[in-house]
């Protein structure tokens, strides 16, 4: 700085602030993602909450009681809000427990594929060479699998249910965490902290887990949102094809399909499903907007 | 250029030999073929004639060798379902997806680049914000239950287009709107972000230094330099929309590749599903070709690698 | 001085070509108004060399955009006056602008490398100003381009017309934008450091090329950049910028004998001359540090660098007359300016 401040310089306010303080002001300041946020903690809230803030079983089944409207219709009643279905199950406490469904798919698929996906990224784009001639080449391959396709096969051929589902979307779904590791692991290999880590003989695990994951990090968290949502999408779609969940646990998905035969003359029975479906995807992709504008915006440092 | 293409197509055929073999392990891994072929009241003599008849009594290597050869030739064997060549099926059901594909490329390409232009041109007016909300909503919406709420308006309500059937041109206009809409946020995205990108570029002031129309700064020098990553995009979406296929030719009750899957998936018809499994991926990956190589036309630079 | 060869295009030949008087912009920025220009007056005559000098962030690229109409969207530009050739540039309307850029009034970038697009070939961006701005056919405008290609020192130039620019090196590409800048015979040129981002050989290249050219079509020529060197070499008048103002202007000969404004003569002081400077001694430099921009700025902008500064300097000096065509924003214009006629200081209690 000058030695001699003039009394305009010395006039400027100083906007010190710390890096947390700043990281924190964006994420609120950033509209989607607190929108994003606060949708899904709420839904996380009745995921959790499920026995509780269900009025009734989602699994009692009233055959007297078929195809009740919800309560906005005419002949709707407040003892089922949302209806019932074909089978006289309670609408409302079906789509409860179907949140439960869709959150731990998405996390538990966004996990398994978090884990594949960054680990053929982070060796490819620290090793080069050959390594990344291989995972290249997987990714490629993965690429061009049809992921419905083949996932609607393999679980004909296992036996649709919630496990196989996970699994298998989790072992497709990789891609993405592998392209963004890569490329953000290519970046940071020469980068001087990584050198320093490689000359003072760290081992190669260290290297990779200490100084290049916290790294890209940020990167995959926002990957992993997109995926979550993702697997979401396609867990409805597998589940509505009657390859994915089975019934009669209420998938958004598998309601929806059960509805289908209705929606002419009932269209709520595949809306209501369908809205809640929409709400959690679209909750989950403010929230990996609104991070990515807070991630980049923090690496530009205004 | 040459050398380029030479790598790309070497590269695309290895990784269609790889999914190759995969789908005949998904072949290998239904279980015994011969009692499937056969069916349940097949007797213990008859499976065996069929294992014979089949060649399934041969090593699997050599099953695969055969299957293979039969692939290139475009013979993947007969349906167990059908009763007849599997190519047979797949040729007759081919034109309907591809005119879905097509008209699902066609409307997503017709909204995403003239909304992303305009996007990054008025950034942050209502017609921006507008974009955006759709590239948000868009990539939200599960294809399926987008596809029945068509029916339900368009189909049922305002009966302008009919709800299922691929006999007419209108018939692929709802099921076309479902698979496009799908594709469209991402494009928008990328066509403003790379208006918005290349406007900021030196060599747009130089156009408009020289005193070009604004139509000529932005068709001629922006456009053109903002649309080479999303033609690349626009062919991988094209792979993608062919393998959604299955969901919206399910849902609108096309008689076309997806729905053929779909039907051979949930009768168990092996050789069926792994011939339409290789040919999507085949299409895919011509089309990553055919993307790279448009790419290199559109940018000069890259032609001289 | 002036070059009067393009005389019967304008309405006053007595007029300067350029006449800016007041020149303001503004840009908002996050914490508030840069005012990037703050009231500058110069002005160019026909077919003349005039130097716009100064450190980055004095709002030299500001002014020639402001000049051109291709300021952002976002910044404020007003001025009292704004004449080229007897037009008022203020109250034209874009398109009125976007047919006078190109075709009056072309400019040429600093960065060679990334001023051309790379999807077209040199000639389809060569020849569509001229197709723009005249009825030309096609084939005339392709050999209007040949020739000047030839003429900026490029061989094989109908072959090279038919290249891309990411074929070609920096110092044959900023070429082309000289090429590309003479298209419609513009009666100014502005070059906005073009030749900063060149190597040392082709930087003196490009500069003899500048000034053969404009000797040669009579084309006026705003020359912007940061070296003093450049400057000596083919300026016919200089204008020195600093901190968004016009600090002194007069002719190439009188800026270098008679430097008036302390920032001046600091400048020149920073330059190593040899057989002045001492070998191994060290270069002089100019301590502090340009005032922000951002926000009102009161009094003499350099007082808090300066070491003749005064309480008279807390208030805003005006620009002193010190010779003919020679004048400095200082209260002090300038004792050191020896042969100019010393105004007594305006008094300020």
């Amino acid at each position: 700085m000058a030695p001699i401040l003039s009394p305009q310089i010395a006039a400027e306010p100083h906007l010190v602030a710390t890096w947390q303080s700043r990281l924190f002001r964006n994420m609120l300041n950033n509209r989607s993602f607190a929108i994003g946020l606060l949708i899904i903690t709420s839904l996380g809230i009745v995921a959790l909450l499920a026995p509780w803030l269900a009025p009734h079983d989602p699994y009692l089944q009233n055959t007297a009681n078929r195809m009740v409207p919800p309560f906005w219709h005419e002949t709707g009643s407040w003892t089922h809000p949302l209806g019932t279905d074909r089978l006289g199950r309670d609408y409302l406490s079906r789509l409860i427990y179907g949140t439960r469904i869709s959150l731990f798919i998405g996390l538990v698929v966004a996990l398994i594929s978090g884990l594949i996906g960054t680990t053929l990224g982070v060796l490819a784009g620290y090793f080069g060479g050959r390594v990344d001639a291989v995972v290249s080449y997987l990714l490629t391959t993965r690429l061009a699998m049809p992921v419905v396709l083949v996932a609607l096969a393999m679980a004909s051929l296992i036996g649709g249910s919630m496990l196989t589902v996970t699994l298998l979307l989790g072992l497709l779904l990789w891609d993405r965490f592998a392209v963004v590791a890569r490329s953000a692991t290519q970046q940071l290999r020469d980068a001087e902290y990584v050198q320093a880590a490689r000359a003072l003989g760290c081992p190669l695990h260290y290297i990779l887990l200490r100084e290049v994951l916290p790294n890209i990090a940020g990167a995959l968290i926002v990957v992993a949102t997109l995926e979550v949502a993702n697997a979401i999408l396609l867990e409805a779609t597998l589940s509505f094809l009657g390859m994915g969940v089975q019934p009669p646990l209420p998938s958004w998905g598998l309601m929806i399909a059960e509805g289908k035969a209705y929606m002419f003359f009932q269209p709520w029975v595949i809306t209501i499903p369908g809205s809640a479906l929409f709400m959690l995807v679209l909750a989950i992709n403010l929230l990996g907007d609104g991070l990515r504008d807070i991630t980049v915006r923090g690496g530009r440092n205004e | 250029m040459w050398a380029f293409v030479f790598k790309r197509t070497l590269i695309a055929l290895s990784v269609a030999l790889t999914i190759s073999v995969l789908c005949f392990s998904l072949l290998q891994l239904s279980g015994d073929l011969a009692l499937s072929i056969g069916g349940p009241e097949a007797t213990a003599e008859q499976v065996e004639q069929i294992r014979k008849d089949y060649g399934l009594d041969r090593p699997v290597v050599h099953q695969f060798a055969t299957w293979l050869w039969g692939a290139v030739q475009l013979d993947f064997g007969r349906s167990y379902y059908y009763q007849s060549d599997v190519t047979d099926l797949v040729v007759e059901r081919l034109p309907v997806t591809m005119t879905l594909g097509v008209m699902s490329l066609a409307i997503a390409l017709g909204v995403s680049i003239p909304l992303g232009v305009v996007a990054a041109l008025k950034r942050g007016s209502w017609i921006d914000r507008m974009a955006m909300a759709i590239a948000v909503t868009g990539q939200a919406m599960p294809n399926f239950w987008f596809g029945l709420t068509l029916i339900i308006v368009f189909a049922v309500k305002l009966q302008w287009f009919p709800a299922a059937g691929s006999d007419s041109w209108q018939g692929f206009v709802l099921p076309a709107i479902a698979l496009g809409y799908y594709a469209t946020p991402a494009m928008m995205r990328l066509t403003r972000s790379g208006m918005l990108e290349v406007l900021e570029a030196d060599y747009i002031r130089t156009a408009r230094a020289k005193g070009l129309r604004t139509g000529t700064v932005i068709f001629k020098h922006a456009l053109r330099n903002a649309v080479i990553p999303v033609v690349a995009l626009a062919a991988v979406e094209l792979g993608f929309m062919l393998g959604g296929s299955v969901v919206i030719e399910t849902v609108f009750s096309l008689r076309g590749l997806g729905q053929l899957a779909w039907n051979a998936i949930s009768r168990n018809d092996y050789p069926v599903v792994q011939a339409i499994v290789l040919i999507i991926a085949l299409f895919y990956i011509v089309l990553t070709l055919l993307a790279d190589i448009l790419n290199a036309i559109l940018d000069p630079r890259l032609r001289a690698r | 001085m002036s070059n009067l060869s393009s005389t019967e295009r304008s309405t006053a030949p007595a007029s300067p070509l350029l006449s800016v008087k007041q020149l303001r912009v503004d840009l908002p920025v996050a914490k508030g108004t840069l005012h990037a220009v703050r009231g500058i007056d110069f002005h160019v005559e026909r077919g003349e060399m005039l130097c716009l000098v100064g450190e980055s962030g004095c709002g030299k690229s500001m002014t020639s955009l402001a000049l051109m109409g291709l300021l952002p969207r976002k910044a404020q530009i007003n001025a009292d006056c704004l004449n080229f050739d007897g037009i008022d540039l203020l109250t034209m309307t874009e398109h009125e602008r976007s047919n006078l850029r190109g075709a009056r009034m072309a400019m040429i970038f600093q960065e060679p490398m990334t001023a051309l697009n790379p999807a077209y070939t040199l000639g389809n961006q060569l020849c569509e100003a001229l197709r723009r701005h005249q009825r030309v056919s096609r084939k005339a405008a392709h050999d209007r381009a040949v020739y000047l290609l030839e003429r900026v020192g490029i061989s094989a130039a109908a072959e090279r017309m038919r290249q891309y620019p990411h074929q070609l090196s920096g110092g044959l590409r900023q070429r082309v934008m000289i090429a590309m800048a003479l298209m419609c015979e513009p009666d100014l040129i502005i070059a906005d450091e073009p030749t900063t981002a060149l190597d040392v050989t082709i930087q003196a290249q490009i500069l003899h090329l500048l000034r053969d050219l404009q000797q040669e079509f009579g084309t006026a020529v705003i020359f912007i950049t940061h070296d003093l060197g450049v400057v000596a070499r083919i300026a016919d008048r200089v204008a020195v910028m600093y901190a968004g103002e016009v600090i002194e202007t007069a002719s190439a000969q009188a800026l270098f004998k008679t430097p008036s404004h302390p920032y001046t003569q600091g400048l020149l002081r920073c330059i190593p001359s040899p057989g002045k400077t001492p070998p191994g001694s060290r270069l002089q430099a100019i301590p502090g540090v340009v005032p922000s921009l951002v926000g009102k700025l009161h009094g003499c902008a350099f007082c808090n660098r300066c070491d003749q500064a005064d309480e008279i300097c807390q208030t805003t000096p005006p620009l002193h007359p010190i010779a003919s065509g020679h004048s400095a924003r200082c209260h002090f214009a300038h004792p050191l300016a020896s042969s100019a006629q010393i105004n007594t200081p305006e008094v300020v209690s």
